[in-house]
């Protein structure tokens, strides 16, 4: 009925025919590509690219920010590309196509802690050096050469107590409203927070509470709500996650009873946690919240800027449990999985939240 | 104008023209070829899909029936599972999805559409139900399809065409396809031709299903290990590539050749611009365009051709 065989026959025909005018210009690659990297003007700059989780999300935009300012100050080349949506196959083709235009430096922020081994592999066995930041590949860290996460959880927790036990003059109850019983960084945040009270001077702050919200708006306003009606002594709340802080002050403007609001009591309740400053701006504008805190996601940009172009020209080599010189001259220590952290916890209120964006 | 196949075909060409004209690094024969391993999946899928869409029906469940065979080939296959056992096991379970599509469509007498929706929602389900946000190891043996090559032929190229071209035997050359193409045109009329319906449709499920087995397998052996969002938004490319390749969406109409030559064009516009850095944004709305621009010359290539209706005649005869 139909005439198979010309069918077949002209599909490889032009199969062939495309791959051979694909390469048609084969021979010249590498005198071609060695001319588009000296073009940049004198001696050849390094390609540095940044591969987000997705594209679109503005925290990763303040990674992209720091390695900006890196590119400045230690001259290379540099771009982001990241995938439209935040998966890991997503990132792979990408990874594959940055290891064909030759790039020296992989910046990446996983998707997946395992997924990506191959490919990295790959990059890594052409000598292209690997930095993850923020999102490390958890489990699977001999895939690349150093991880930098934002900030140490000890920095985490003694941090947001300390800042709580500011706010309640470390007196009082308190309790933590946290993402999933099972998130690994929640966890061990709280962990810390939980040894940081040991301390003789939290020795009147009194946890007496820990509730879960999923992460979910919801759930978070929910849990927030039985906490204010459950501890009629609450002194204060922490929120170390961005979801369940928006909700919860949302839950404590409505209900009035944050310090100086309409239904304060003894006070008030002081709630804080870590969260990102557009998300709480009009929080801290109305009173509802004093201070909370986060890191800054350019200190990763800008170490990883840094380290990875400084290991590629072989300045440093960044071997894990080794001690690296940093960008400012100073010392970086990697701990024995090539974990390395960019910076401190940066504390917004009122007088400063207006100059961050992200 | 008799064939509609010549515009994802010169589509192609303009594309690999472009590319290899201001693009060095897309100038790479083996890059080309290598990275044609990323692609295979989806490609493989819409083998299957071209024989679903022909026959009037559609597949939203492919991403999912491949991420839940994965799972399970992965989780179950220990390291130490001799080969063939893992193989046949992935071969199974994706056989076995697709044939419950194939029956649900044909035994409880519902749209492909509202089944496969279903489907598509309750085999990602399982497979986050099955393996929590941890992932599986795959075994060692299973590892690195794309890796070792024939001939500068990466495998799951060389599986891909090798099953386009049986697939293409079985729906332009075997009784199966001319009931596909009948039912496709008219499943009434099919029905009182004789054509066994439910048997063909359920058929073309089961392939698909097979085809998920292999494209699952693929998926397990380039990753190294499989987790429950993997293959996110295969159903929509599968289907993108078949509509391009200028199959009917109504159904019985459509060539296994148009679909080989929209993966081509796919994998080549979306090559170029990878290695270009073309931002994620721009290169979804170039895709959009193009697809927009192969189907819509179709239609129009369609319009002045007055032989574009002889497939039912062709049916009856045969």
């Amino acid at each position: 009925m139909i005439r198979i065989a010309p069918n077949f026959i002209l599909a490889a025909s032009v199969l062939a025919a495309l791959f051979v005018a694909g390469c048609n210009g084969g021979s010249s690659t590498e005198s071609s590509s060695a001319s588009t990297s000296t073009s940049g003007g004198g001696g050849s700059k390094l390609k540095v690219v940044f591969i987000p989780k997705d594209a679109a999300n503005p925290y990763f935009k303040q990674v992209d920010a720091g390695l900006q300012d890196a590119a400045k100050e230690f001259g290379f080349d540099y771009q982001q590309q990241g995938p439209a949506t935040a998966d890991a196959t997503s990132q792979l083709t990408i990874i594959k196509d940055q290891i064909q235009r030759h790039v020296d430096v992989i910046v990446l922020s996983a998707n997946s802690p395992d997924a990506l081994n191959e490919a990295l592999d790959d990059a890594r066995a052409k000598g292209i050096v690997v930095v993850t930041v923020d999102a490390d590949l958890t489990g699977n860290e001999s895939h690349r050469d150093v991880g930098i996460l934002p900030t140490s959880p000890e920095k985490i927790g003694q941090g947001q107590v300390e800042l709580l036990g500011k706010e309640m003059n470390y007196q009082g109850d308190f309790a933590i409203l946290s993402a999933t019983t099972d998130a690994p960084n929640q966890n061990a945040w709280i962990a810390i927070m939980k040894k940081t009270l040991e301390d003789p001077k939290y020795a009147k702050m009194k946890l007496v509470d820990t509730v879960y919200g999923n992460d979910e708006a919801q759930k978070s306003s929910t849990e927030m709500e039985g906490l204010l009606t459950k501890y009629p002594n609450l002194k204060g709340v922490v929120s170390p996650t961005s979801v369940g802080f928006a909700a919860a002050a949302q839950v404590l403007e409505n209900s009035g009873m944050y310090p100086g609001g309409a239904k304060a009591v003894n006070g008030g309740i002081y709630l804080t946690g870590l969260s990102t400053p557009n998300q709480l701006k009009k929080f801290v504008q109305n009173g509802t919240i004093t201070a909370f805190q986060l890191w800054q996601p350019k200190d990763m940009g800008y170490l990883a800027g840094y380290l990875g172009t400084a290991a590629k020209e072989k300045k440093i080599e960044l071997k894990f449990g080794a001690e690296v010189t940093g960008p400012k001259g100073d010392k970086l220590k990697l701990d024995d999985k090539g974990v390395v952290f960019a910076g401190d916890l940066l504390t917004f209120d009122k007088s400063n939240i207006d100059k961050y964006d992200y | 104008m008799k064939r509609p196949e010549w515009i994802p075909a010169i589509l192609t060409i303009a594309v690999v023209v472009f590319f290899a004209a201001i693009s060095p690094d897309f100038r790479d024969f083996r890059y080309l070829l290598s990275n044609t391993s990323l692609y295979a999946e989806t490609g493989l899928l819409a083998i299957g899909m071209t024989l679903i869409i022909i026959s009037g029906n559609i597949d939203l469940s492919v991403g999912s029936s491949v991420v839940l065979t994965a799972c399970l080939v992965a989780k179950f296959s220990s390291e130490g599972t001799p080969l063939p056992v893992s193989v046949l096991f992935a071969l199974i379970i994706g056989t076995l999805l697709g044939t419950i599509n194939g029956l649900l469509i044909t035994l409880a007498k519902l749209p492909s559409f509202l089944v496969t929706l279903a489907t598509m929602a309750l085999f990602r389900g399982a497979a986050e139900a099955i393996m929590g946000p941890a992932s599986a190891k795959v075994p060692h043996a299973l590892k690195g399809i794309d890796r070792p090559d024939l001939f500068g032929l990466p495998y799951p190229l060389l599986i891909f065409l090798v099953v386009l071209a049986i697939v293409g035997i079985v729906l332009h050359r075997m009784i199966l396809g001319r009931w596909l193409f009948g039912i496709g045109t008219n499943a009434e009329a099919a029905r009182y031709t004789g054509f066994p319906v439910n048997k063909a449709t359920i058929s073309a499920f089961a392939i698909t299903g097979l085809l998920v087995g292999i494209a699952a397998l693929i998926l397990d052996s380039r990753l190294g290990v499989a987790r429950n969002d993997l293959a996110k938004g295969y159903e929509l490319e599968a289907i993108t590539i078949v509509v391009a390749g200028g199959t009917a969406i109504s159904g019985g109409k459509g060539t296994m050749l148009g679909t080989l030559l929209s993966w081509l064009l796919l994998y080549f516009t979306k090559t170029g611009m990878g290695v270009n850095n073309v931002k994620p944004e721009y290169q979804l709305t170039i895709v959009g365009l193009i697809l927009v621009l192969s189907v819509f010359a179709q239609n129009v290539a369609a319009s002045f051709s007055n032989t574009r209706q002889p497939k039912p005649t062709k049916i009856q005869t045969g």
